[in-house]
């Protein structure tokens, strides 16, 4: 069993305001290993706030603090920007929501991942031409010429989505954080950007963190997940027990959603409870359990 | 309740002309709550947005409640009669206006009495206090706004709502809450639903009917239980039941 990838140890964001300070992320722990790791949560629960500080991408005056943060084995908690930029995107990358507003609106699709491309790779403009090509048909975007001298508004949300997955992984990072990455595409799409994400993870051996409000998907897609709730992890469960969870609010989560195969009258609503802001976690001990091992 | 009979809708002129909507026709009868599911542009929405007269570009039938409506123009009996809620809660409300003021102003234009009480009225209905009168909508979460938004839609008692994906924004706890709402409201008031949706299992659980499009065709109207036990004839239908109920790996 190998090291972990990624290792947290109470990890915590906070933000100054006029009524004090607001944690947005309060303790989390975590090890990553060559697995998909879903993490799930209401808006607000600290989901995405946790991948951005895992990448260094809090701007001031947010800050963040951690027991440990860890790049295999190197601390990369508040990083000098310099240092930081060299593993942003070459070793631990990023893909957004929506790629509407991640790609630039007036450059060539072909410029933008040829640009990222050398940055962290250096090298010729051919050469990288090349990889930007081959990056686009591995996300299987059919006529990859043609969209190299599209911009980013002549292609569609899915295709979008995948040119940003493209894009991202130009460099061959070692960690993908994907935050949100299907809910603005349809089904259908959806269906297509997961398959192209899981073969990486399986061929090139990344480690994924899925961060994403639904629960059934992260249920079918990913090994792990994580259930977080006002900034903490409440609960760690392997993907396949989703459906055992202990704790109320992941148990009121699954309940909460409409279900073809089961009709009801009315749905569970949540009832949130104070409790679960500082009560006791579900499956602690699990933090650096990896079914499947490493 | 609400008949649409081969109803075209198109934006721009040729050569650049876009047919968002293709023959489409189907009827929905009082008290019925009618789903319309399908990707994104696939003119669900344009359909509502016809029917409300916010697009003018269309041809076809369109009546409500025995009367049919033509172009853009809308009589003040329409108004009565159907109301739309919509997809954003964060944009659909005027961020300067209090939710006092934006029940007030819609009452006053339905030509009604005894304002004050109304409000308090139908903040009940939609499960908010009397607390949040005179909030602003930056003070509200997305689900209080979405009640907002509904209570707003309810403040010239219609009879038909037309719903453009009314919890998409929302989260699943939310969503399950606004939901129960609108199944609330439509047993109390006898009111009747169209509701655009991408996800099959809202459209399942709030519906009776509904109809699959696709690039601006219905591909097939069904009931609900046809939907739940696999009873959909088209290719198309099966492949969005096969592809919402998550994910298979390959």
């Amino acid at each position: 069993m190998s090291a972990p990838l990624l290792s947290v140890k109470n990890l915590r964001v906070a933000f100054p305001t006029r009524q004090g300070v607001f944690e947005a992320v309060r303790g989390v722990s975590f090890d990553l290993g060559r697995e998909r790791l879903g993490v799930v949560g209401e808006s607000g629960s600290g989901k995405s706030m946790t991948g951005r500080a895992v990448l260094g991408l809090v701007r001031p005056p947010g800050k963040v603090s951690a027991d440990k943060l860890e790049l295999e084995g190197q601390s990369i908690l508040n990083l000098p920007e310099r240092q930081m930029r060299a593993i942003r995107g070459n070793r631990i990358s990023m893909v957004m929501q929506d790629p509407k507003f991640s790609l630039n609106p007036v450059m060539k699709i072909g410029d933008q991942i040829i640009e990222a491309y050398r940055l962290h790779a250096g090298g010729a403009k051919d050469a990288a031409r090349q990889k930007a090509l081959e990056m686009l048909r591995a996300v299987q975007i059919r006529d990859p010429e043609r969209v190299m001298g599209a911009y980013p508004h002549e292609v569609s949300g899915g295709m979008g989505q995948r040119i940003m997955i493209a894009m991202m992984l130009a460099p061959d990072p070692e960690i993908l954080i994907a935050d949100e990455p299907t809910s603005a595409l349809d089904v259908s799409v959806r269906t297509e950007v997961l398959n192209i994400m899981d073969g990486l993870v399986r061929d090139r051996g990344m480690g994924l963190i899925f961060i994403s409000h639904d629960l059934n998907l992260v249920a079918q897609f990913c090994d792990r997940v994580l259930i977080m709730y006002a900034g903490r992890i409440v609960e760690t469960l392997a993907a396949k027990d989703l459906h055992n969870a202990r704790h109320p609010y992941t148990q009121g989560l699954l309940n909460s959603l409409p279900r073809l195969d089961h009709p009801v009258e009315r749905l569970a609503v949540l009832q949130r409870q104070d409790s679960w802001r500082d009560g006791p976690l579900e499956g602690e001990r699990t933090e650096t359990d990896f079914p499947g091992g490493l | 309740m609400l008949r649409v009979d081969d109803l075209d809708v198109w934006f721009g002129f040729p050569p650049d002309r876009v047919d968002a909507v293709k023959r489409a026709s189907f009827s929905v009868a009082e008290g019925e709550s009618f789903g319309l599911v399908g990707e994104s542009g696939s003119g669900k929405s344009t359909i509502l947005r016809a029917i409300t007269g916010l697009i003018d570009s269309w041809s076809g039938t369109i009546e409500v409640a025995g009367q049919a409506v033509a172009g853009q123009k809308r009589d003040r009996a329409f108004h009565k009669t159907v109301q739309m809620v919509f997809q954003d809660p964060y944009a659909s409300l005027h961020p300067r206006h209090s939710v006092d003021r934006v029940l007030s102003e819609t009452l006053k234009l339905q030509g009604m009495g005894d304002i004050d009480s109304r409000i308090t009225r139908l903040l009940e209905d939609v499960g908010l206090g009397q607390g949040f009168r005179f909030r602003y909508p930056h003070q509200l979460s997305g689900g209080q706004r979405q009640r907002v938004a509904i209570a707003r839609a309810l403040a010239a008692e219609p009879r038909l709502l037309l719903l453009d994906e009314p919890t998409s924004a929302l989260d699943v706890s939310v969503q399950a809450e606004i939901l129960n709402l609108l199944t609330d409201l439509r047993a109390e008031h006898g009111l009747t639903y169209v509701m655009v949706s991408h996800d099959l299992s809202v459209v399942g659980h709030m519906c009776d009917r509904l109809a699959v499009m696709r690039g601006g065709r219905i591909e097939e109207i069904m009931t609900v239980d046809q939907l739940r036990h696999g009873g959909a004839t088209e290719d198309y239908t099966r492949h969005l039941i096969a592809a919402s109920a998550g994910y298979e790996r390959a």
